[in-house]
């Protein structure tokens, strides 16, 4: 069935419904955000900054290796995961730990990764939550398979697909949304268009009208939402997620947003972009407007503020008890989990490891 | 499914005798495919015209038609989108079988298959694995324009957390298919083209087996030829050859590249004293270099010669009126073997 040009369209202006300033947008007043819904954000969002901030400060104690920050797109985040029901997937990227902390797999499991004891930390079949992919936009076809699977089995599953903008560029976007939208597949493409790749600006992946209307060519209706809107986010996501699981396949959401930190610590962001366009961004965080809005409702006191930023703090604390204890990695899971059984190759090689572990332990007592 | 309702009725009574047929290598491959779907419905079949076509080569012949289009079906023209699709098809619980069309059209699908089937498993500590079998028509011989004749197992056997395999007679294309899709592990399964249309006995009945045993299929006294796939023929021509000119050569059938069967290969070579690897593909960083180090590392005291290989050269594969230079030929083993310190005998 071809669908007309028009019903891919994203819309003009990317969805807003909080402006800056923590008001409702006309489009906003109309769409009537949930409060609950608004409010259960919130927290996430205040738990996700804190689990930002906690884990950029980890890598400059050297804890961790290394830290993708995600300050900035914490709305992004927690409205990726809240949007989805228990047998949903989620398919992250290594930017989107709060994503998958707000989908309730364990924080300390997550930084697994970047404090180097192994590379996925957590259980994905747990939490349905793929591991975190590195590889630009090679898991985005793992979840169109994953959708596929469950459609086969007459599942209603949805799954939601993270990538960032300089992904978009990549073979693997292309063919993931094009096989989405020819077996119908249940899945959100979910790009947060943060406007850097590492160093390299948006305009230098892609002269498109916007990311969004990359959908048109694989006949994949596309939105796009201020990405520093958790009401906005809720809204479009949810529309999406709510349209896959009715059988009507895949879709295209682009999030502005900005990447207000370094690419990781080892990036030096001066070297790119100036402060001031960093600073403009500090109007419009995503933080701030649910804030004033929820005070403004009468539903956010300081009292209540107050508890959330402790609920936050007391995970923080969890993640540092966690990342300053040292586990002695077991040098016999590198070899496994490399094929279900290991080969007679690998039990030499594992055998090696232990003689040399053997005699270093017996040079040490001989001592 | 539709697959539950159409499942032949032998997968209910498998003890039922089927006996041996002579079938070629195609139609072995097509009737262990057959199998194992119907024993097995998350058992999917996927590429590039495998559905109503049946594959250029026809080793799908008929699955659509049989099993719905549910279970063997065409996708878009993309196959790194191929792979990375079945990868989340076997992490939701999937066996796919995806056919890469030729052997240099799967080079698009090698981020795929080297960061994400052959790690998955890995990267999660066992949660999660990739029981996906990556079939590809592999090899020269056929007189195929460029593209079309690749040996690419190299590429394969490098990465760890891959099986890789390659039949060279319909008995083991059978029971070798049907052990890829029923391990727990990716296995790359290298078809030879050359070998599609020869013809052998298949036992229907033989018991299951696991990937990683190599066979000697022909036993001999003097020296050792060590071959797989489409080289294992020519070398059992060789041997006859040798023969003639009384020689006796043993011929072992490596039969799975990983993992790699040293115990019978080493205790092959040590009964002769003398080995050549002979392969299709270019000998520089090859297969058949990984086989000659093993060979020599663990049996150099019962060697009387050095281990030699008989290669393709390290050039791009030549258009097919040069294809027999590059191929491995009788002559060429033949003059190799005479060439192992016979007068030290």
């Amino acid at each position: 069935m071809q669908r007309g040009v028009e019903s891919l369209l994203p819309s003009e202006e990317p969805v807003q419904h909080l402006g800056a300033d923590g008001r409702l947008t006309p489009l906003g007043e109309s769409a009537k955000p949930d409060d609950e819904a608004l409010l259960e954000g919130y927290a996430a969002l205040v738990a996700a900054r804190r689990l930002n901030d906690q884990a950029y400060a980890l890598v400059r104690q050297g804890r961790l290796a290394v830290y993708p920050s995600s300050h900035g797109q914490e709305a992004c985040q927690v409205a990726a995961s809240l949007v989805l029901g228990r047998r949903d997937w989620l398919f992250p990227t290594y930017r989107d730990s709060a994503a998958v902390v707000a989908r309730g797999v364990d924080p300390v499991e997550v930084l697994v990764l970047l404090k180097g004891d192994w590379h996925a930390g957590y259980d994905p079949r747990e939490h349905q939550v793929a591991p975190q992919a590195t590889p630009l936009a090679t898991q985005l076809l793992h979840a169109v398979g994953v959708a596929h699977a469950a459609t086969l089995r007459g599942e209603d599953t949805v799954v939601m697909a993270l990538c960032g903008d300089g992904a978009t560029s990549e073979g693997d976007f292309h063919e993931a949304l094009n096989f989405a939208a020819v077996f119908k597949c249940p899945v959100v493409f979910f790009v947060q268009n943060n406007e850097y790749a590492i160093s390299v600006p948006l305009a230098r992946q892609s002269v498109a009208p916007s990311l969004a209307h990359k959908g048109i060519g694989y006949g994949i209706p596309g939105e796009r939402v201020d990405g520093n809107d958790l009401a906005a986010l809720l809204s479009v996501l949810g529309d999406a997620v709510t349209r896959a699981r009715d059988g009507e396949g895949p879709q295209l959401v682009e999030a502005h947003t900005y990447r207000m930190q370094a690419h990781t610590n080892a990036d030096d962001a001066t070297r790119y972009r100036n402060d001031a366009d960093v600073q403009a961004w500090v109007h419009r965080d995503p933080l701030t407007r649910v804030e004033t809005y929820l005070r403004e409702r009468g539903l956010l006191d300081d009292a209540k503020a107050a508890d959330l930023a402790e609920a936050a703090e007391v995970v923080a604390a969890r993640v540092r008890d966690g990342l300053n204890t040292d586990v002695e990695p077991d040098h016999r899971t590198l070899f496994d989990h490399v094929y279900a059984r290991r080969t007679p190759q690998l039990e030499e090689q594992a055998a090696l490891v232990a003689d040399e572990l053997s005699r270093e332990t017996a040079t040490e007592e001989a001592r | 499914m539709t697959a539950t309702t159409q499942a032949p009725a032998e997968t209910s009574t498998p003890t039922a005798a089927r006996g041996v047929e002579m079938l070629t290598m195609a139609q072995a491959l097509n009737r262990a495919l057959r199998d194992s779907m119907a024993q097995d419905e998350s058992v999917l079949v996927f590429g590039e015209d495998v559905g109503p076509l049946g594959g250029v080569f026809r080793i799908t012949d008929g699955l659509t038609a049989e099993f719905g289009e549910q279970r063997c079906f065409d996708t878009p023209l993309a196959e790194a989108g191929i792979m990375g699709f079945a990868v989340g098809l076997a992490m939701n619980g999937m066996r796919p079988v995806v056919e890469m069309q030729f052997d240099a059209f799967a080079y698009p699908a090698f981020e795929q298959v080297v960061s994400h089937v052959a790690k998955l498993r890995n990267r999660t500590r066992g949660a999660l694995s990739a029981p996906i079998v990556i079939r590809i028509p592999y090899a020269g011989g056929i007189g195929g324009v460029e593209h079309h004749c690749d040996s690419s197992e190299a590429y394969y056997a490098h990465t760890p957390g891959l099986h890789v395999v390659s039949p060279s007679t319909p008995a083991d294309a059978y029971t070798l298919l049907r052990a890829a899709i029923a391990s727990p592990d990716p296995v790359v399964f290298l078809e030879p083209k050359k070998l599609y249309w020869a013809k052998g006995e298949v036992d229907l009945d033989a018991p299951a087996e696991e990937i990683g045993t190599a066979r000697v299929v022909r036993e001999g006294t003097d020296a050792t030829l060590i071959a797989y796939g489409p080289s294992v023929p020519t070398a059992l021509e060789a041997a006859e050859v040798a023969a003639t000119e009384g020689r006796s050569l043993q011929v072992v059938d490596i039969r799975s590249i990983v993992p790699f069967d040293d115990e019978t290969v080493c205790a092959a070579v040590r009964s002769t004293g003398r080995a050549v690897v002979v392969a299709e593909a270019s000998g520089f960083a090859s297969v058949a270099s990984e086989i000659a180090a093993r060979v020599t590392e663990r049996c150099f005291h019962h060697l009387a010669a050095p281990v030699r290989r008989v290669t393709g050269f390290d050039i791009p594969y030549p258009p097919p009126k040069l294809e027999h230079f590059q191929l491995p030929s009788v002559d060429r083993i033949l003059d190799t073997v005479d060439e192992l310190n016979w007068e030290d005998a």
